[in-house]
C-alpha cells in the first residue's frame, strides 16, 4: 500500500514537547544580533556593548511581563537543565549551613530535577519523591505532610512533558508559603502554553526554556523572587553577570529570542490555546473511534493544549514509530527517547512495563493544522490496525521482558 | 560608522557561522530525538564537533559542548575531584573565582612562574589541578603551557587550559601541548555567543556540572543548542582557514603600538616582553583612567576595552597587570585594543587619531605633543 506522507515530503511534526520550531518572527528579531548588531552586552562603555545590554534588557522584560514577574528577578540561563540544577542545587547548598538538608520533590519531574536531586542525596542531602494519583496530579495532602522543619525546597513541574498534566501550581505556592519553604517549579512545558503568575502563585523560584516556546534552544530563565528574597549558591562562577547568580556572556541573540518568544506567546497564548484544545479533542476522538481499546494518560482536562499521552494497548510503540515515517513523534522524553526503559513517567502514573512500552506522546503546536491532525490521526489507526492484523506487535526491550517474551 | 577593536570581548559573528546559524534555526528537531528532524540537528552537532575538534587537533569524541567558556572553566575545575585547584593569577575570573582556586603569581613579563608552581606542588602532596591559559584576554601573553604540564606532571598534577582567546589566533594543538582538559569559546573566533566547548582529552575523573538527561555522553545534561553549535562549527572552520591572515594584523598591531609610543612617555605597551597573541596590544597612558580612556574613544566611534567585559560597569584596576606587578594607577589606566577577522588597516589609524588626542590633552608637558 502506497504511503504519500512518507516519502519526499517532511514528516507531520508531532513532537512539540520535545523541541518547537522556531517562530519565524523569532528568527528575524535574533537576526541583527547576529549580524551588524555583535556587541557584548557586558561592553557596556561603548556602544556595540550598550546597544547588545538594551536589547538583553528589553528581553529580561519580556519574560518577567509573561510570567508576572519584575524584570530584576529574571536570570538568563543556557535553558531549564540549567536552570533547574542552579535552583535546586544552588537553594539546596546555600541553606545546608543553616540546617535545611530536605527537599521534596515528585516521581514525575523531568530528569534534570530529580538527577540534581540524587546528586544532592549523595552529598547527604534527603530527598521525599512523592507519588502522583492515576491522573498526574500530585496529592497536596501528601505534599502538606511531607514538608518537614528542615526542608529547604519543594520542586513540582507546572506542567509534564510527557503526559502534559498540570499541576495545581498555585496551591502548592500558597501551602508552601504558609509552611515557610522556597517552592520552585519547572515550567519549561508551560510557560507561554498556560497564564502564571509568580506573584499570584506564590512561585519562589521558576524554570523557563526557550525552545520550548517557539525560542532558539541554548536559552532560559531562572526567576528568582526578590521579596521575600530567595538566596541560592550559584552554579557557575566569574565575571559575575546576572547579578553574580550566573556568571558568563548572556548571548544577545538568543536572549533577544527568547524574549520575542515570550512576548509573542504573551499577545497569542488565548488564541492559541483554544485552537490547540479543539486539535486535541479531534486527535483524541479520531483515535478513539479508529482504535476502540485506545486510551489516554493523565487528566483529561488539566492538561497543556497540545500534549496526548496514548497507549496502543498490547502494540509496541516503537514498532508504531518504525512503520510511521510520515509522522514525527516520540515514545516518551527526548532525552530518554533512545532508551530502552520503560517511561518512568508512565509508571508512576500505575501503568504496567507492557502498557507504558504500547505508549505514545503527541504534542501539538502553533504549526500544527487540522489536515495534519486528520493525517496523522488516520495514518496512526491505519498503521496500528494493519500491524495488529499481520501479528506485528512485537514487544520489544522492556515490554518484550515484561510480556515475558 | 564606528570602529570595532574589542575582539578579545566578542567577536564579529563570521557571515559562515551566521548563516549556519540561521538555518539551523529554520528547522525544528531536538538532537536527541530519534525521528527525521531530530537525526537531522544531530548531525549539524556531529558535523560542528569535527570541525572544532580540526581547530585543536583533537579527536571529536572528546569535546563537551557547554554554553560557553565559563561553564567549561568552572565544569573543569569543580568536576576534576582535585583537592587542591592551583592558577595562574592572570586566569580570566571564571578560573580565578571558582570556589578554592589558589593562585601562583604571574612574572613581571605577564607569564606564569613555573618555580613558584613547582614550589606550591611539592608542598602539598593532594591531588591537584592547574589551571592555566592559553593566551591572556587582557595582555595576549601566551602562557608556556608545555613547559607547565612538565611541572605538574613531576608532581602529578592534572592541566587544565583556558584557550578561548587563542584559537584562530594563533595555531592550538592541544595533544603537542600536553593539557588534559581545554576550554573552548565560540563568540571568541567568530561564532554565535552561547556556545563553548569543554575537551576531556585525559580518561581522568570529571563529574558534569549540570545533571539531567544524559546528553554528552552524561557530562553536560540539556538539550543541545543545535544553532549555536552549528555556527561554532563554522566559525571554527573559517578560522583555521584564515590562520594566515592573523600575521597581517600583526603587523598592524606592531604599527599601531610604534606610532602610540611615540605620543610621549605616559604611554606603555604591557605584555609586550613576552610572546604575544598577534591581535592584541595592551596599552597603558599614564595618569588617564582606563574608563576615561575607553568612554572618550567611544565618542570618537572607536570601541575597544578596559580589559575584560565581565560584570557591568565597575572599572576595577587590571588584576592581570597587577599580577605583573604594576601598581594601582598604572593597572588601572590600560586599554586593551584588539583586532579580528573583519578589521581594516583604516581602524587603527582610527583608533591612533583619537587616542593620540586624548595622550596630548592629557600630558600637556610632553614634548612630543
Amino acid at each position: 500500500m502506497s504511503d504519500p506522507s512518507a516519502t519526499a515530503e517532511q514528516p507531520i511534526y508531532l513532537d512539540y514537547q520535545a523541541t518547537t520550531p522556531v517562530d519565524p518572527r523569532v528568527a528575524e528579531a535574533m537576526w541583527p544580533w547576529l549580524t551588524e548588531r555583535f556587541g557584548n552586552p557586558h561592553s557596556v562603555h561603548h556602544s556595540f556593548g550598550q546597544a547588545a545590554e538594551q536589547a538583553v534588557e528589553a528581553a529580561r522584560a519580556e519574560i518577567a511581563a509573561l510570567i508576572g514577574a519584575e524584570p530584576r528577578e529574571v536570570v538568563f540561563t543556557s535553558g531549564a537543565t540549567e536552570s533547574n540544577n542552579t535552583a535546586i542545587k544552588g537553594a539546596a547548598h546555600f541553606h545546608a549551613e543553616f540546617g535545611k538538608r530536605h527537599l521534596v520533590t515528585t516521581a514525575i519531574e523531568h530528569k534534570c530535577v530529580l538527577e540534581s536531586c540524587k546528586r544532592l542525596e549523595r552529598e547527604g542531602f534527603e530527598v521525599t519523591v512523592l507519588p502522583v494519583e492515576p491522573d498526574g496530579l500530585l496529592d497536596l495532602d501528601r505534599l502538606a505532610a511531607a514538608i518537614r522543619d528542615d526542608t529547604v525546597l519543594v520542586s513540582v513541574m507546572a506542567a509534564n512533558n510527557e503526559i502534559g498534566v498540570l499541576q495545581p501550581i498555585e496551591q502548592i505556592g500558597a501551602l508552601c508559603r504558609e509552611r515557610g519553604v522556597y517552592f520552585h517549579t519547572d515550567a519549561a512545558q508551560a510557560v507561554g502554553k498556560i497564564p502564571l503568575d509568580v506573584k499570584a502563585m506564590n512561585v519562589d523560584l521558576l524554570s523557563l526554556s526557550g525552545h520550548k516556546l517557539y525560542g532558539p534552544k541554548g536559552i532560559g530563565a531562572l526567576y528568582l523572587r526578590r521579596r521575600p528574597r530567595v538566596r541560592i549558591e550559584p552554579l557557575l562562577d566569574g565575571g559575575g553577570q546576572e547579578r553574580a547568580v550566573r556568571s558568563g556572556t548572556v548571548p544577545a541573540p538568543l536572549a533577544v529570542g527568547l524574549g520575542e518568544g515570550c512576548r509573542i506567546a504573551g499577545a497569542e497564548m488565548d488564541a492559541e490555546a483554544a485552537r490547540l484544545w479543539q486539535l486535541q479533542r479531534r486527535l483524541r476522538e479520531r483515535l478513539a473511534a479508529g482504535l476502540p481499546d485506545v486510551r489516554f494518560n493523565g487528566h483529561a482536562e488539566r492538561r497543556l493544549p497540545g500534549n496526548l499521552s496514548v497507549t496502543v494497548p498490547g502494540l509496541d510503540a516503537e514498532t508504531l514509530i518504525e512503520h510511521t515515517p510520515g509522522l514525527a513523534f516520540s515514545t516518551a522524553s527526548a532525552c530518554s527517547s533512545a532508551s530502552v526503559e520503560p517511561s518512568y513517567v508512565l509508571s508512576a502514573l500505575g501503568l504496567g512495563d507492557a502498557d507504558a512500552a504500547a505508549s505514545i506522546r503527541l504534542g501539538l503546536g502553533r504549526m500544527t493544522t487540522e489536515q495534519e491532525v486528520d493525517a496523522a490521526a488516520d495514518e496512526l489507526c491505519r498503521v496500528a490496525a494493519r500491524l495488529r492484523a499481520e501479528g506485528k506487535t512485537r514487544l520489544t526491550g522492556a515490554a518484550a521482558r515484561a510480556a515475558g517474551e | 560608522m564606528p570602529v570595532y577593536l574589542d575582539y578579545n570581548a566578542t567577536a564579529p559573528v563570521r557571515p559562515e557561522a551566521a548563516q549556519a546559524v540561521a538555518d539551523a534555526l529554520q528547522e525544528v528537531g531536538n538532537a536527541s530525538s530519534v525521528h527525521r528532524f531530530g537525526r537531522g540537528a544531530r548531525r549539524r552537532v556531529e558535523d560542528a564537533r569535527e570541525a572544532v575538534a580540526a581547530l585543536i587537533g583533537c579527536k571529536p569524541s572528546t569535546l563537551v559542548f557547554t554554553s560557553g567558556g565559563t561553564e567549561a572553566n568552572n565544569m573543569a575545575l569543580r568536576g576534576s575531584r582535585a583537592e587542591r585547584l592551583l592558577v595562574s593569577a592572570g586566569e580570566h575570573d571564571s578560573v580565578l573565582r571558582v570556589p578554592g582556586a589558589e593562585p601562583v603569581p604571574l612574572r613581571p613579563d605577564g607569564r606564569i612562574d613555573l618555580d613558584a608552581l613547582a614550589t606550591a606542588l611539592a608542598a602539598d602532596p593532594r591531588p591537584a589541578l592547574v589551571s592555566v591559559m592559553l593566551a591572556n584576554n587582557e595582555t595576549g601573553t601566551i602562557q608556556p603551557v608545555a613547559e607547565v604540564v612538565e611541572v605538574a606532571r613531576r608532581h602529578g598534577a592534572r592541566v587544565h587550559c583556558d584557550a578561548v582567546q587563542a584559537p584562530g589566533k594563533i595555531a592550538v594543538d592541544a595533544a603537542a601541548l600536553g593539557v588534559d582538559l581545554m576550554t573552548l569559546s565560540a563568540h571568541k573566533l567568530g561564532g554565535p555567543q552561547g556556545a563553548g566547548a569543554l575537551a576531556i582529552l585525559d580518561d581522568g575523573p570529571l563529574a558534569g556540572l549540570l545533571t539531567g538527561g544524559g546528553q554528552e555522553r552524561g557530562f553536560r545534561a540539556g538539550t543541545e543548542n543545535v544553532a549555536a553549535i552549528a555556527g561554532f562549527g563554522a566559525a571554527a572552520e573559517r578560522a583555521r582557514a584564515e590562520l594566515d591572515r592573523m600575521r597581517e594584523f600583526g603587523r598592524w598591531r606592531d604599527r599601531l603600538e610604534a606610532e602610540a609610543r611615540a605620543f610621549g612617555p605616559a604611554v606603555r605597551v604591557h605584555g609586550a616582553d613576552a610572546p604575544r597573541l598577534p591581535n592584541t596590544s595592551c596599552l597603558g597612558l599614564a595618569g588617564v583612567r582606563a574608563e576615561t580612556q575607553v568612554m572618550a574613544l567611544d565618542l570618537d566611534g572607536v570601541a575597544v576595552s578596559s580589559g575584560s567585559a565581565c560584570s557591568s560597569g565597575k572599572v576595577h584596576p587590571s588584576h592581570v597587570l597587577r599580577a605583573m606587578g604594576l601598581g594601582e594607577d598604572a593597572a588601572g589606566s590600560a586599554v586593551r585594543v584588539s583586532l579580528g577577522w573583519a578589521s581594516a588597516a583604516g581602524d587603527v589609524d582610527r583608533f591612533l587619531e583619537s587616542w593620540g588626542r586624548l595622550a596630548r590633552r592629557h600630558a600637556p608637558a610632553d614634548s612630543a605633543a
